[in-house]
């Protein structure tokens, strides 16, 4: 690898690079490697594919690229073969010698392994016209498909670092600043803050300052940072390196979560990668202009997702949270100056950057720009990372896009914002999502987790849920915090057991109201929105649990049993013969019966019986 | 190794000296003990203080709060049951008490023969894949009761 002395050096290296991949003969096989995928063998795939290719000698033909996620999880893993753009999902070993014959030797789509639309039925040659894809926006998230995340080469050749150069060059700082203020780029990492007045700010201070990457992805749900951070790293580099010379900062540290092993690697690669480059260090592509930057790993400690606890935790302190009367713009990070923003604001900035704020704003709402990328997950059938314009409504990406709940299962309720957020029923999905209408409805757009729950879903039960996360993950110098957490949960757990009594919802509305007025941390005042939203929303499974001493939902095992309906069941004994406990008889052809003694609740007779005869009472 | 407490004190002052001593990488160096070891051996501790010039009550402290550090010694095989949203949702706690029954331990407990420890985690992002595990570095997916407890048996086969 060679270190670029100046810009002119880098641009005709990047123009070799884009004559080589727009070269004919030679096609592309991006192959989906982010851990959703890799459970499902990716890894095998890709030597499979090699072998296959081989024997048919077109081995040279192709290239085959190990990718970041695609983001459609759910039909993991996934293939794309250019030219064509030819899409594969799910697919199995046992599948690669047909994709070889048919579409790499012969040229055409294997019909049968084609994407088929649910809708109609028809198979879906390319990955464009998949439903999936065709109604996002994926301005950010779209080219982690053509990028190795370990070859700071391919990112080059889809225009990378060029907003980099773009900006050492051809804008003053203040410029930049002024372009992230009328793009109106606000902070995806839940707060919606907008980023040029902590980047003005910041860089009106003297002396030592640092930029921060928030890479502490701890909403428990969510995972476009990680999808972003191990699929496309150096896009998140280009973001710190402009927003560090535009305040003015040599220093940077990405702070990664311990539990993404892959991000981590990933971007340690694209670190050294760009060092080599010379697009880290001194005297970036001759500009004049130093910067250095390094990684942080996390303890597991959801609330180092705070700035300050975020900061304290990069100075091998145990990450508590502090008062933010004293601005991190003045004194973060070593007590200097200190900017911090989460990964996918930093993806934004080399984007607006490149293609201007005008641009970027003409997407979205109002008072929220650009698009957004969410993490759509629980009981729904397209489980993937979804990027909209903000100003997309609940039901376009839960219903158009997610492709609703599975199994004709009712919709209950989506989650949004982690642990902070609230959950959201099903008037108001046609609510556009953006950083202030969610707030309206009592939760937050947070950084994207949007986690869909159907009607077996105990809305009492993901309250109980939130707040036992939040007790391990308070950090516990703030009473209101602490022990109102603690309360609520010994609330919440009574009502779950069936020992509820009256006044208790009322009295988790008093503790979430005092906690929401006293805490010390950002952690604190949010942790009652789950309780808050489900209280406001669905009060009548509180009060079912608290008065009829039933859970609708059947997942609070003192609440209700399960029985079989002597009129659905068929006597197929599929129940009887997966029964762990032995408790379910009956002869072939007749009502089959759970014996209420033996039955431990597990809910597999539930989950599997093909005629809905299982009841919860 | 779990249960091994001769410490190899040169692999630990090459941790140190990989992060030049530095007190602000006291987590990390930290994790990287507590992967070579699966725990923190508390033995380490005095020498750490000693070396990185900070007060032993700093690293407890510091051990303590973080989740990924462990005082104890750990199983050869770690069982981190995704507890995230979505898996929860498709019945993470299932999973957990089948494995609980299963190696007749609670979670954050280690089994007697040192084989196994069960733990939690907080989303692993992969929902797509929920319910999900990790058993040491290996992933396994679309859990269910049954194919949970066939993994686990899995390894026990392997480790006798």
């Amino acid at each position: 690898m060679v270190k670029f002395e100046n810009k002119e050096a880098l641009e005709s290296y990047i123009q070799e690079l884009q004559a080589k991949a727009q070269s004919p003969d030679r096609g592309l096989i991006s192959l989906c490697s982010g851990p959703g995928c890799i459970i499902h063998n990716s890894d095998k795939i890709r030597d499979t594919l090699t072998e296959e290719m081989e024997k048919h000698g077109i081995a040279d033909k192709y290239e085959i690229r190990l990718t970041g996620c695609h983001g459609y999880c759910e039909q993991g893993p996934i293939m794309v073969i250019d030219p064509g753009g030819i899409f594969y999902p799910k697919v199995e070993l046992e599948n690669i010698p047909q994709i070889v014959e048919n579409t790499l030797v012969n040229n055409e789509p294997a019909e049968k392994l084609l994407f088929k639309d649910p809708a109609t039925k028809k198979r879906v040659v390319k990955e464009e016209d998949v439903p999936f894809y065709k109604l996002q926006t994926r301005s950010i998230f779209g080219k982690n498909r053509l990028i190795d995340p370990n070859s700071i080469d391919s990112y080059l050749a889809v225009g990378g670092y060029q907003s980099l150069t773009k900006a050492l060059f051809e804008m003053k700082p203040k410029e930049i600043i002024a372009e992230i203020k009328s793009a109106n780029l606000r902070g995806r990492g839940g707060g919606g803050f907008p980023a040029a007045i902590k980047w003005d700010s910041c860089s009106r201070h003297k002396g030592a300052k640092y930029v921060i990457c928030n890479a502490d992805e701890g909403d428990p749900g969510a995972y476009m940072d990680r999808g972003l951070l191990e699929g496309n790293p150096h896009l998140i580099i280009e973001g710190m390196l402009i927003g560090a010379f535009a305040m003015g900062s040599h220093e940077g540290y990405v702070y990664v979560r311990h539990e993404y092993p892959l991000a981590v690697a990933n971007l340690a690669k694209a670190i050294d990668h760009a060092k080599q480059y010379g697009l880290l260090g001194e005297d970036i592509l001759g500009s004049g202009f130093d910067f250095d930057l390094h990684i942080s790993k996390g303890g597991g400690a959801f609330v180092c997702g705070e700035s300050t606890a975020l900061m304290a935790s990069l100075e091998g302190k145990p990450g508590r949270p502090r008062a933010k009367y004293i601005h991190t713009s003045e004194k973060g990070f070593r007590d200097s100056p200190s900017n911090l923003n989460n990964v996918e604001t930093w993806a934004n900035v080399p984007l607006i950057i490149d293609k201007g704020a005008q641009w970027y704003a003409s997407m979205g709402t109002d008072y929220s720009k650009g698009t957004k990328i969410f993490s759509l997950v629980g009981k729904v059938v397209n489980t993937g990372l979804v990027e909209v314009p903000m100003g997309t409504t609940l039901r376009e990406i839960i219903f158009d896009i997610g492709g609703g709940i599975p199994k004709k299962k009712q919709f209950k309720a989506v989650q949004t914002g982690g642990p902070s957020g609230g959950c959201i029923p099903e008037q108001f999905l046609d609510t556009p999502v953006d950083f202030d209408e969610l707030t309206k409805l009592g939760s937050i757009m947070g950084s994207g987790g949007m986690i869909v729950m159907d009607q077996d879903t105990c809305m009492v039960d993901v309250a109980r849920y939130f707040i036992e996360f939040l007790i391990d993950e308070s950090c516990g110098q703030c009473n209101p915090c602490r022990e109102g957490l603690k309360q609520m949960m010994a609330v919440l757990t009574r009502i779950c057991e069936g020992n509820g009594k009256q006044g208790d919802i009322e009295l988790l509305e008093e503790l979430g109201t005092m906690m929401q007025k006293f805490s010390l941390c950002g952690l604190g005042t949010s942790a009652p929105n789950p309780v808050l939203t489900t209280i406001l929303y669905f009060r009548d499974e509180y009060e079912a649990h608290i008065y009829d001493k039933k859970c609708p939902a059947g997942v609070c095992k003192p609440l209700f049993h399960y029985e079989i309906d002597e009129e659905a069941c068929t006597g197929c004994t599929l129940c009887a013969k997966k029964c762990p406990q032995e408790a379910i008889s009956g002869e072939k052809k007749e009502p089959h019966e759970i014996d209420q003694e033996k039955c431990i609740k597990c809910g597999i007779c539930y989950d599997i019986c093909k005629f809905d005869a299982v009841a919860i009472r | 190794m779990a249960y091994n407490n001769d410490i190899d004190w040169e692999k630990i002052d090459d941790i140190i000296d990989e992060y030049s001593s530095d007190k602000e990488s006291l987590l990390m160096i930290l994790q990287d003990i507590n992967e070579l070891y699966n725990f923190v051996p508390p033995e380490t501790i005095p020498v750490l203080a000693q070396k990185l010039n900070v007060p032993k009550s700093l690293i407890y402290s510091v051990a303590t709060f973080y989740k990924t550090i462990s005082l104890e010694p750990r199983g050869k095989y770690i069982v981190n049951v995704c507890t995230g949203t979505a898996c929860h949702v498709r019945g993470a706690e299932k999973i957990i008490d089948a494995v609980q029954d299963n190696l007749q331990i609670d979670t954050g407990q280690t089994t007697q023969d040192g084989l196994f420890t069960l733990e939690t985690v907080r989303c692993l992002g992969c929902c797509a894949a929920g319910p999900v595990f990790t058993v040491n570095k290996n992933m396994h997916g679309g859990l269910d009761r049954s194919s949970a407890l066939n993994i686990i048996d899995d390894y026990k086969k392997n480790a006798s």
